[in-house]
């Protein structure tokens, strides 16, 4: 009888041993895909000032990309929330200055230029799947902590929701993608 | 959740599938050599007393020991090995702007797939194909043709990459260049012995003393030598139908991690499709390295056909796969609300 009482409370303490360590692994993959997430927009913030040394037209198409990187570094301290609300503008402004360039054969076969295309654009895609890996990690940290029974451990692991990257521009919402062989948008 | 318990029990497999590759390797040597010591017993049994009498198993002994240091060292240097016999260069500073989308296309694979990013290898060849060797993921490597390059846009680029990246993350590349290595070597073994079996059968039977007393050693030996004769000369064939049967259910897998990789499932459809059409074998890709690769580089028919042939190919159908992708992508794209019918 004894034995059997010892064997279950070993039971126990090894599932709530491994539960745990499982959260905080779980917990441990979101900081670092939020990491990645924050490597890539940090290489985005350092890529646009090349572009107004190489751009000459589209003044204006450049100066609201402008204003959207200093936003979005100044909304960097604010959390997953405002983070996306101000990267979301840029990617926007980004996209749009992508379009632009497509339109502009001389712009397109100035070397620099190309380079930085694609530089901009892998940037982006960088972005993009960075931030799959966060959500599709966030939801499974999300999911495991508010499931029974892991539910129990949560708390002594300190495990709190992660809040996922919403998609906040309309126009993101729409065309997920860089996508650089399509036609000039037109005007 | 169920995903990663998915990835964790398809590593254990690769693992315990990597263990019984080695193990069925070292008893098929035994087999061999103590085997053909065993024969020699037999044949040398009824000898006089002044002649040679096979009694320790030196051959045994001997091949044994060689089994277990090569597959120590198809074990340890498997990839570098891979990597020296396909030709491939590394692309450290990517010079052409198609080389910078390469390297590109691997960073942003190896962020979707949350990996470290791997090193990345050139192989000068105009065929499109490519492939992935290594350990694990920390020294895990990919190779793309130059042809690759050429053929595919970057959508499927990066799909082709997602799919290697796939074989990586399940750790399918340590036990592909396991077998590899295996291969390799049991060629060179096979290749020598069935050159020495042309220039003079009885030799090896210690001191040409066999010959005449082989009516003595009764009908086992005369079996027994059979099945040992056929074991040498079969081995190549044999674990190359190992490799295959290995390989070819991780294609799909693999096919379907880069499609939750990328989330486009008809840009690897369609980069098959083109490296399916483009026919020429992959010159430097040699046959004991075809299991590794995206797909079959010798180009062989069984790999294209349905049916019970198929069951010999390296590769599932290339229909097949394409077929798998295609349904994947309409499903996505009706999820998405953006699937537009062919028609009109």
């Amino acid at each position: 009888m004894l034995i059997v009482v010892v064997l279950l409370m070993v039971a126990v303490v090894g599932w709530g041993i491994m539960s745990y360590n499982g959260i905080i692994a779980l917990k441990n993959q979101v900081a670092n895909a939020w990491h990645q997430i924050d490597v890539q927009l940090k290489r985005r913030h350092d890529l646009i000032p090349n572009l107004v040394g190489s751009m000459q037209h589209e003044r204006d198409t450049l100066e609201r990309v402008i204003t959207a990187r200093n936003h979005a570094i100044a909304a960097q301290s604010g959390g997953v929330a405002a983070t996306a609300a101000a990267e979301g503008q840029l990617g926007g402004a980004l996209r749009g200055l992508l379009a632009v360039v497509e339109a502009y054969p001389d712009l397109k076969a100035n070397t620099n230029v190309s380079r930085l295309q694609e530089e901009l654009s892998s940037t982006e895609n960088k972005i993009g799947f960075a931030r799959q890996l966060y959500n599709d990690t966030a939801t499974q940290y999300n999911t495991k902590q508010a499931q029974f029974p892991t539910s129990l451990v949560a708390g002594v692991a300190g495990a709190s929701r992660a809040d996922l990257w919403e998609i906040e521009d309309a126009g993101e919402r729409l065309n997920p993608k860089v996508d650089l062989t399509l036609a000039p948008p037109a005007r | 959740m169920s995903e990663a318990i998915d990835l964790f029990s398809q590593q254990a497999a690769n693992r315990r599938r990597s263990q019984w590759v080695v193990v069925l390797f070292v008893l098929f040597f035994m087999w061999l050599g103590f085997g053909g010591d065993y024969i020699a017993y037999l044949y040398t049994r009824s000898a006089t007393p002044n002649e040679y009498h096979h009694v320790f198993p030196w051959l045994g002994v001997l091949l044994t020991a060689v089994a277990v240091a090569m597959a120590r060292s198809a074990w340890r240097n498997g990839p570098d090995r891979v990597i020296w016999a396909s030709g491939a260069e590394e692309l450290l500073v990517a010079q052409t702007d198609e080389e910078r989308v390469l390297v590109n296309c691997v960073e942003e694979m190896a962020i979707a797939a949350g990996l470290p990013r791997p090193r990345i290898y050139l192989v000068p060849d105009d065929d499109p194909n490519a492939f992935a060797t290594g350990h694990d993921e920390r020294d895990a490597r990919i190779a793309v043709t130059r042809g690759m390059l050429t053929t595919c846009n970057r959508d499927e680029l990066q799909a082709v990459i997602g799919h290697e990246l796939g074989h990586i993350k399940n750790h399918d590349v340590s036990l592909m260049t396991l077998l590899a290595g295996l291969i390799g070597a049991i060629m060179i073994v096979s290749d020598g012995t069935s050159r020495m079996l042309r220039t003079g059968n009885g030799r090896s039977f210690g001191g040409g003393g066999g010959g005449k007393k082989r009516g003595d050693a009764g009908p086992l030996a005369a079996i027994l030598l059979a099945v040992w004769v056929i074991s040498w000369l079969l081995a190549p064939l044999l674990t190359r139908l190992l490799a295959t049967g290995v390989s070819r259910g991780r294609e799909y897998l693999a096919d379907s991690m880069s499609a939750q990789f990328t989330r486009n499932p008809l840009a690897l459809a369609s980069a098959l499709e083109k490296i399916g059409a483009a026919s020429a074998p992959t010159k430097s890709i040699k046959q004991s390295c075809a299991h590794l690769c995206i797909e079959d580089p010798l180009g062989r028919s069984v790999n294209s056909r349905e049916g019970r042939l198929a069951d010999f190919g390296t590769h599932p159908p290339l229909s097949m796969r394409v077929a798998r992708l295609r349904a994947m992508g309409y499903q996505e794209m009706k999820a998405r609300g953006t699937f537009v019918p062919a028609a009109s």
